[in-house]
């Protein structure tokens, strides 16, 4: 057998099933690795030995009685946005730097129930604002793949750790590309699923009609399994959808045979770095060759899906953000003078630049005078891109397309320049404006470093995208390259 | 649109967002061309478009008029900064 941390979700639980490894092994070949690499990757910021060893041991002893939970004893590692209860959770932000959560969120409950043992809690840009990771309090993650590079962001730890084989399964969340996108520098599958599809109960809020929940892994199987656990309506979340799970690994042998896959022409345009068109030419071969056929179709407003994501999810924060105000909870400053000052300072020392400005953009859009200009405008160009998608998705099954425009880039390139940071997200943003689902899923490699392809569906068409992303897993092994350092 | 240092300090007063000078200065140039950037939209013509605040477009569902919730004071003020007899503290408002 290969080495323990070597093996998908899938094939761990094959072993847990088969009686070939027991929990306290997998646990402890995984805390091992963590302890050998975190110092050099930064990817995790809390790391909870004690309390994994002992629900390993308690799995075991479960399982020897036959009463264990389907996952049980299978590790997972969860973004340090998703409340645990009884562990920090500080979102990537000084000013949840000690935060401990007086609940879980719904997500965490849900793993917890399956049997899943968190390992700890990952590293992120604060407050899930950024592309790089670079903007987290607890110090940049560096990408497994070259410690030079950035993992992307926002869920840069949630990558970085199941791409050094940290953990095989990462909780993660996207509100512009912040789970596809560190997942394409990386090398990883990863799945935003649709808007509603997950509970938001518990995830520290960034832009709420655009946050959603998902899932960081090896492979499409891997998420189909984890997928089905943290799915499904909870009614602490209003705007999650009740609406039936389907089973996601049921689909994923499905052919492909007949279906359409639409490619939008803006994604193909010459500005496409003929690297990355190569390598998404080399997968939609592999479709083809599994007897799919592609079209063409249009996305017209995809062009202002940038601007108009930095008005309404600046918007979003502004407001979600206010709640920090250092008198329930979190950062307070030292000897304030009055009630203002407490506010202003306690907010000033807590958040990082890009916080600041994001916050600061959201006020202004929101101001007396602007709200036409700016929030309006935006939310009318929101609809015209959602009725794009629904145009294209009515010619074909999936949309494909790149996930980044490049390869991961070197740490510090682009911090001094925030749009280049943003246009980062420029194939992602549209399909959380649409509130679609979204995967990205490993390509071949482009000079040694990862690329990743991006899949779109319709609106709970999850399955479909796990299947396909499947079949191509099937037929190559992309999803099987790793870092030759490690 | 291009923001001057006072509309930052204003904006910034308005979020309750301490800023040193270093910071405004540095933010004002940013802000500048992130507003740049968000000024493309105006080329797109929305004329007659609704606004789409939410990307379901749900109604809202109801539940039954009824407590579910227990008292969880204790819990959800052992994180605060400073409270005291289920009170939150904070500097003097009313002299």
């Amino acid at each position: 057998m290969s080495q323990i941390t070597d093996l998908t979700l899938a094939q761990l639980k094959q072993a847990l099933d088969d009686g070939d490894l027991s929990s306290v092994e997998i646990t402890t070949a995984f805390l091992d690795r963590i302890d050998s690499l975190n110092p050099e990757l930064n990817a995790f910021i809390t790391i909870t030995h004690e309390d994994a060893r002992k629900a390993a041991a308690d799995a075991d002893a479960a399982r020897a009685k036959g009463k264990a939970s389907a996952f049980a004893g299978l590790p997972i590692a969860h973004k340090d946005l998703f409340c645990t209860d009884g562990t920090r959770t500080t979102c990537g932000s000084k000013m949840l730097a000690d935060f401990v959560a007086p609940y879980d969120a719904h997500v965490v409950s849900r793993c917890q129930q399956a049997g899943l043992i968190s390992l700890g809690k990952l590293n992120m840009d604060e407050f899930a604002m950024g592309s790089s990771n670079e903007n987290s309090f607890f110090g940049a993650v560096r990408n497994p793949w070259d410690p030079s590079r950035v993992p992307g962001g926002s869920s840069g730890g949630s990558a970085a750790a199941v791409a050094a084989r940290m953990t095989p399964l990462a909780t993660a969340t996207d509100t512009g590309g912040s789970i596809r996108q560190p997942a394409a520098l990386t090398g990883t599958s990863g799945l935003k699923p649709t808007y509603g599809r997950v509970s938001r109960f518990g995830m520290i809020a960034f832009a709420s009609s655009l946050d959603q929940g998902g899932l960081i892994a090896h492979t499409a199987e891997d998420i189909a399994l984890g997928l089905g656990l943290i799915a499904g309506h909870d009614p602490r979340d209003s705007t999650s959808a009740d609406q039936a799970v389907p089973d996601y690994t049921a689909t994923l042998s499905d052919s492909l045979k007949g279906k359409v896959i639409g490619l939008p022409t803006q994604f193909f345009d010459e500005r496409l770095d003929p690297a990355m068109r190569q390598s998404m030419n080399d997968v939609l071969d592999v479709f083809r060759s599994l007897g799919a056929t592609t079209v063409e179709v249009s996305l017209d407003h995809i062009a202002e899906a940038i601007p108009a994501y930095y008005v309404i999810a600046p918007a979003e924060a502004s407001s979600n953000l206010s709640r920090f105000d250092g008198v329930r909870f979190g950062y307070r400053a030292e000897h304030p003078k009055d009630l203002t000052d407490l506010y202003e300072r306690s907010r000033g020392e807590g958040f990082g630049s890009e916080v600041k400005r994001r916050i600061l953009i959201g006020t202004y859009a929101l101001s007396e005078g602007y709200y036409d200009a700016y929030y309006k405008k935006a939310q009318q160009i929101r609809r015209l891109i959602k009725q794009d998608f629904e145009r294209a998705l009515n010619q074909c099954d999936l949309l494909f397309g790149p996930t980044t425009p490049s390869t991961a880039f070197v740490i510090g390139e682009k911090t001094a320049d925030p749009i280049a940071m943003y246009l980062e997200d420029i194939y992602t943003v549209a399909t959380n404006m649409a509130g679609l689902p979204g995967g990205s899923f490993q390509a071949p490699l482009i000079d040694g470093l990862p690329s990743g392809y991006q899949l779109t569906g319709p609106a709970f068409g999850e399955g479909a995208i796990l299947n396909a992303a499947h079949q191509i897993q099937t037929a190559t092994d992309w999803h099987t390259l790793r870092p030759e350092s490690l | 649109m291009s923001l001057t240092s006072d509309d930052v300090k204003r904006v910034a007063k308005l979020a309750r967002l301490g800023l040193t000078q270093a910071e405004t200065n540095e933010t004002l140039t940013q802000l500048n061309s992130i507003l740049g950037l968000v000024d493309q939209m105006q080329q797109t013509n929305t004329d007659g478009v609704a606004p789409l605040a939410h990307p379901l477009e749900l109604t809202q569902t109801l539940r039954a008029d009824q407590v579910t919730e227990t008292n969880h004071r204790e819990k959800y003020q052992s994180v605060a900064p400073q409270a005291e007899a289920g009170l939150y503290l904070v500097p003097r408002v009313v002299e």
